[in-house]
């Protein structure tokens, strides 16, 4: 599996952001996360509507080894959560990029994304 | 900085796709595929575990028994030739220094295996107690590699294998023999509450006797399994794992395994008169398994609440991936024991269902 998508950016704590055709931001974690993290068994999302900073938590990804936060790539309001991660927390190890998907965003600022991370600088940082 | 030891198989771990981390300072893989599913793969099919860094003891002599029989809590007067004893070995506290198991191969002629974690411990603990009996104790850990073989297609699996007829070693027996042309100690045991075997065997045979599992396995679901699901799987099945349910401030009575000190046996040995006072008083604090019906792992360390506050800390905590929700075991004050116990998770009340294990129903021989 690729560790990286071309129409994502980074943040470096291992989020990736896409932004959709309608200008909201889909977000989840990325390869690399999900295999450092193992096995995951749960994911802590937020409600509908619930309001982040960029860098706030906005969740927790739990694996066997270990439970860890997760941090709003960009500042935004939420408009969707995967509901499929509740029974099925596996699909963010088989599919990250896709199935994986954890919340959809309302970007507050659309220059934010700008200060993500591109693929290539991702890349860098994960070897 | 001391380098992590490795078993013969380190290199085939990594051509498998093991991912290598520290235990008890060995480098062994905690998993090659993904935790959950080689747990599952042993409770539906097989899984080959490597567990050469565990210990291995000769105790040899006119006295052997005897020494024995006073270093363990459990009767080591029940052994037979090709008979497996589980127990504790105690101080004189009632503390325990190591679980094991005592292998009687023949006459005067002992074997124990004692856990990777606790090698240099037990090793001069054992040396220190047998001082006064005429036995002979030697260090075999760097002879033996050990690969275990656990789950419903194990014995199809080590039969094709081996002219040694399986189905005559009952659980917790042994018998001595080739598997895939590699002399073996075939034993009937494991730590993951199914039918398997766990075999000992030369250290310089160890990869060619995994390939050839791997091998006779491959149709049969057989699946290379690493320590995560080791963990997991023993929790399921309700059993011990040293530093965690026993320890030096856990007595095995304590933790549940009141049946294995057998303070009747007609010997004293050692911690029999703490174990006997703890007996007539009852512990103060208790070893408990609970589940959660929820899926948020209850991590050790993790304070036990009663209705009066904390009353102890969770020892044990995963995922169960057949009952899909979190289980663990905790030491808790004795008193608190039938009140509801809860945990808190990132803010959240967790209720713990106590459960008298294993949790899954088990097939083993």
């Amino acid at each position: 599996m690729s560790n990286v998508r071309p129409d994502c950016r980074y943040a470096k704590s291992h989020e990736w952001l896409r932004l959709e055709t309608d200008g909201t931001a889909t977000v989840g974690i990325t390869e690399y996360a999900q295999n450092s993290l193992g096995d995951i068994t749960f994911v802590q999302l937020p409600k509908v509507g619930v309001v982040f900073k960029a860098g706030e938590s906005f969740g927790v990804v739990e694996s066997v080894k270990a439970a860890s936060d997760l941090y709003a790539p960009v500042a935004g309001s939420v408009l969707a959560v995967n509901a499929a991660l509740d029974g099925a927390p596996e699909k963010v190890n088989q599919s990250p990029f896709d199935g994986g998907w954890m919340i959809k965003l309302k970007i507050a600022n659309p220059a934010d994304v700008g200060a993500l991370l591109s693929p290539d600088d991702y890349s860098k940082l994960t070897g | 900085m001391s380098e992590l030891k490795c078993t013969p198989l380190r290199d085939f771990h990594v051509a498998h796709g093991g991912r290598l981390v520290d235990f008890a300072g060995w480098e062994m893989p905690v998993q090659y595929r993904s935790i959950l599913e080689e747990h599952k793969a042993v409770r539906r099919a097989a899984g080959l575990f490597d567990v050469s860094h565990m210990g291995e003891v000769d105790v040899r002599g006119p006295e052997a028994g005897r020494f024995l029989n006073h270093l363990v809590t459990n009767d080591v007067g029940r052994l037979y030739p090709g008979r497996v004893l589980y127990s504790p070995m105690c101080y004189t506290t009632g503390g325990v220094v190591d679980d094991l198991l005592v292998y009687l191969r023949g006459p005067e002629d002992y074997f124990l295996c004692i856990n990777a974690a606790n090698i240099d411990k037990d090793l001069a603990w054992i040396r220190e107690q047998a001082a006064q009996f005429n036995v002979v104790v030697t260090d075999r850990s760097p002879d033996y590699a050990q690969l275990a073989v656990q789950g419903p297609k194990a014995p199809a699996i080590v039969q094709s294998l081996t002219a040694v007829k399986l189905e005559l070693i009952k659980y917790y027996h042994f018998a001595e023999g080739t598997v895939a042309g590699v002399p073996c100690l075939i034993s009937r045991t494991g730590y993951t509450g199914e039918d398997g075997f766990e075999l000992y065997h030369p250290a310089a045979e160890a990869r060619r006797l995994a390939e050839a599992l791997l091998e006779a396995g491959a149709g049969l679901g057989l699946e290379l399994a690493g320590l995560g699901a080791r963990d997991s799987l023993r929790l399921e099945a309700g059993y011990p794992l040293y530093g965690h349910e026993i320890t030096a401030d856990i007595s095995p009575l304590a933790a549940g395994l009141g049946w294995t000190v057998k303070l009747d046996k007609g010997v004293d040995f050692i911690g029999r008169a703490a174990l006997a006072a703890e007996k007539t008083a009852g512990s103060m604090k208790r070893i408990v398994f609970f589940k959660t019906g929820d899926r948020r792992i209850v991590r050790a360390g993790s304070p036990v609440l009663g209705p009066t506050g904390e009353v102890g800390r969770v020892v044990s905590g995963t995922l169960s991936p057949i009952l899909n929700e979190a289980i663990g075991s905790a030491l808790v004050n004795a008193n608190a024991v039938l009140a509801p116990l809860a945990v808190d998770i990132r803010g959240a009340k967790i209720n713990l269902q106590l459960v008298k294990p294993p949790f899954v129903s088990l097939k083993k021989a």
